[in-house]
């Protein structure tokens, strides 16, 4: 474990931290403003990633990929949110989760239907498939230096959104205190529209940039979801800024948490009991992360409402 | 003694309901060959384990208003503590299924008193937290199989009067826990700490104030609802004969929540009937279509749009409400 591997891992856990805060700004979003659950939002990731892989594969352009996956799946959003999502904000949370887990059994038999069973395999662009020489020793691939720059710049333009611009100051008011905001006159039902969109743009966009590194297959969005509410639990509900910094935490803890453990508890332990150990505590890091912070801090790093 | 108003009111036929669907039961192992059902004798076990579970969230849930988003890993719990044990030598099934009870149990014991100090969203959240780390434990415990999961090949040994008797021998013993399991629950939602439980759930500052000790009853509620569910873990390694980390994934939790506010939350009826509605509904359409999926997904919306208080409500609509939503 030499320190060009450490920061090999630590750039890798930065590219997955900012696709978390991608998925989990809608996420926190949509549930800090309207205190909706959603649980489809992973399959908006999944529908993106799909859909990127489709048609970077058919068209060969990487650009017009994702911006093919982020207007189909801002499409898909939009009636979602007029056909089910609308007519469920003043319901219980528990109403909620039944129907946003319908609409996952749905949209995922609408993917296989559509896609097949079998897994994608989605092809990094071709100008990006080689390292860059980051410097004497270290190579580190094209694509996910892509990936962090893609996710540093969203991240900057989704700040300047909801901090400098009329339509973001009517997310704060209505994420800090949704009735005072609608007796000041905010129409919050289109603010809401409006966020889902946007949220459901984000996530399409995780699904497209993550689609060339993971697996595009049907139970993606399932297997992100749960990352992304431990980010939004951890940043306090309703907070873009605590979905970021969350979130970067959450990618770091995770990421360094499968490399570096296994080694060290193999220097430590007892080889087989390491084998063991290492990968479960790996997998248990982001959860212990969120029970740590919820015992100092129960409203999450950055609770939104006052 | 359950509900003194609903039973003078209808002395009769709706009374009796819940003999005939047992005695129904009871018999259909007997009658199952002359149908031309045997198949579905195991099916119908598979049910009655479910509802064990099922049974046990809707306490918590229904009527503790404790929503829990890891109820699957206290199955996963009781199911390998059946595995331990077949591994540590042990063959009583009697053995087996009482270790799961106890370990679901201490494990809702510790698990509760942590998550019970937080509310709402957060509750939810730390639940399904532990879950997922009970999940990463069971994949990294090679000598159990890991992910690969673990054989249980041979049955367990459940007294010699008991075994050969019947083939259909497990099934019985299955379908006497669940009554008993159900009978339980019953009676303890109309009892004083039933009702201390639905006041908590209703108002917790209110209770508080009164000098309940809210939180210890919260707890004995959760360990209870744990060791039900270990044992229906137990009972599900017996039935599948297989155990793997997959019982206990987050969307096992969410299945079971489903079917629970699917029949309906804080009902008497609401588990069992959610769980038979969803496992028929799945078994019968995965044997027309590999899209079996998506008609359960339309049937969860319908529910949440035109029967919002679940199935049960619609079948009660005149009669028996036993408490109400959370």
């Amino acid at each position: 474990m030499d320190a060009i591997f450490v920061f090999e891992q630590l750039l890798n856990g930065l590219g997955y931290g900012l696709m978390l805060f991608l998925i989990a700004a809608g996420l926190t979003l949509v549930f800090g403003i309207m205190d909706t659950m959603n649980l489809a939002h992973g399959s908006l990731y999944m529908a993106g990633a799909y859909v990127a892989a489709r048609v970077h594969e058919a068209s060969g352009s990487f650009a017009g990929a994702v911006l093919a996956a982020v207007l189909v799946t801002v499409a898909v959003a939009a009636l979602l949110e007029l056909l089910v999502v609308r007519h469920l904000y003043r319901r219980d949370h528990l109403v909620q989760v039944l129907a946003t887990f319908g609409i996952i059994l749905i949209a995922d038999d609408a993917v296989k239907a559509i896609w097949g069973v079998a897994p994608l395999m989605a092809s990094t662009p071709a100008a990006l498939a080689g390292p860059v020489q980051l410097f004497e020793g270290l190579p580190y691939p094209a694509y996910r230096l892509l990936l962090i720059g893609a996710g540093l710049l969203v991240a900057l333009g989704l700040y300047l959104l909801v901090n400098n611009t009329r339509v973001g100051m009517l997310v704060r008011a209505g994420a800090s205190n949704r009735q005072m905001a609608e007796f000041m006159g905010v129409r919050v039902g289109a603010v809401f529209s409006f966020v889902f969109a946007l949220g459901a743009g984000l996530a399409a966009l995780a699904g497209a940039l993550m689609a060339p590194i993971s697996s595009v297959q049907v139970g993606m969005g399932e297997a992100i979801l749960i990352p992304a509410l431990v980010v939004i639990v951890i940043g306090g509900i309703g907070s873009v800024r605590g979905a970021f910094v969350a979130a970067l935490l959450v990618g770091l803890v995770d990421t360094a948490g499968r490399a570096f453990l296994p080694p060290a508890l193999r220097a430590v332990l007892p080889p087989s009991v390491a084998a063991d150990l290492g990968p479960a505590l790996a997998g248990i890091a982001m959860y212990v992360l969120m029970a740590a912070v919820l015992t100092l801090k129960p409203a999450g790093l950055f609770p939104a409402r006052a | 003694m359950a509900q003194p108003a609903f039973a003078t009111r209808f002395p009769g036929a709706v009374r009796r309901l819940p003999w005939l669907v047992l005695a129904l039961l009871a018999v259909f192992p007997l009658l199952a060959p002359t149908l031309g059902l045997e198949y579905y004798v195991g099916f119908v076990r598979r049910v009655l384990i479910v509802a064990i579970a099922a049974t046990s969230l809707n306490f918590i849930l229904g009527y503790g208003g404790m929503a829990a988003l890891g109820h699957a890993g206290f199955i996963g719990v009781g199911a390998y503590t059946v595995v331990a044990l077949v591994e540590a030598g042990v063959s009583s099934a009697w053995l087996a299924w009482g270790g799961a009870l106890v370990f679901g149990g201490l494990a809702a014991a510790l698990i509760g008193a942590v998550s019970l100090r937080t509310r709402g969203v957060y509750f939810i959240m730390i639940t399904l937290a532990f879950a997922q780390m009970l999940y990463y434990l069971a994949v990294s415990l090679r000598t159990y199989g890991g992910d690969d999961g673990y054989g249980l090949y041979t049955p367990l040994a459940m007294g010699p009067w008991l075994d050969g008797a019947h083939p259909d021998v497990f099934y019985w013993v299955v379908l006497a826990i669940a009554a008993g399991v159900f009978a339980l629950f019953s009676r303890v939602a109309h009892s004083r700490y039933g009702h201390a439980l639905r006041g908590i759930r209703d108002n917790e500052t209110r209770m508080v104030a009164l000098g309940y000790p809210v939180f210890r009853l919260k707890l004995a509620g959760f360990v209870a609802a744990g060791a039900v569910a270990g044992l229906a873990g137990g009972l599900l390694a017996s039935h599948n004969t297989f155990v793997s980390p997959g019982m206990m994934h987050w969307t096992q939790s969410a299945l079971l929540l489903v079917m629970v506010i699917l029949g309906g939350l804080g009902r008497r009826w609401g588990a069992p009937l959610g769980v038979a509605l969803w496992l028929t509904l799945e078994e019968a359409l995965k044997m027309h279509t590999d899209y079996w999926h998506w008609p359960l997904g339309v049937l969860l919306l319908l529910v949440v749009f035109h029967a919002p208080q679940g199935l049960a409500a619609l079948l009660e609509r005149r009669g028996d409400r036993q408490g109400g939503a959370a």
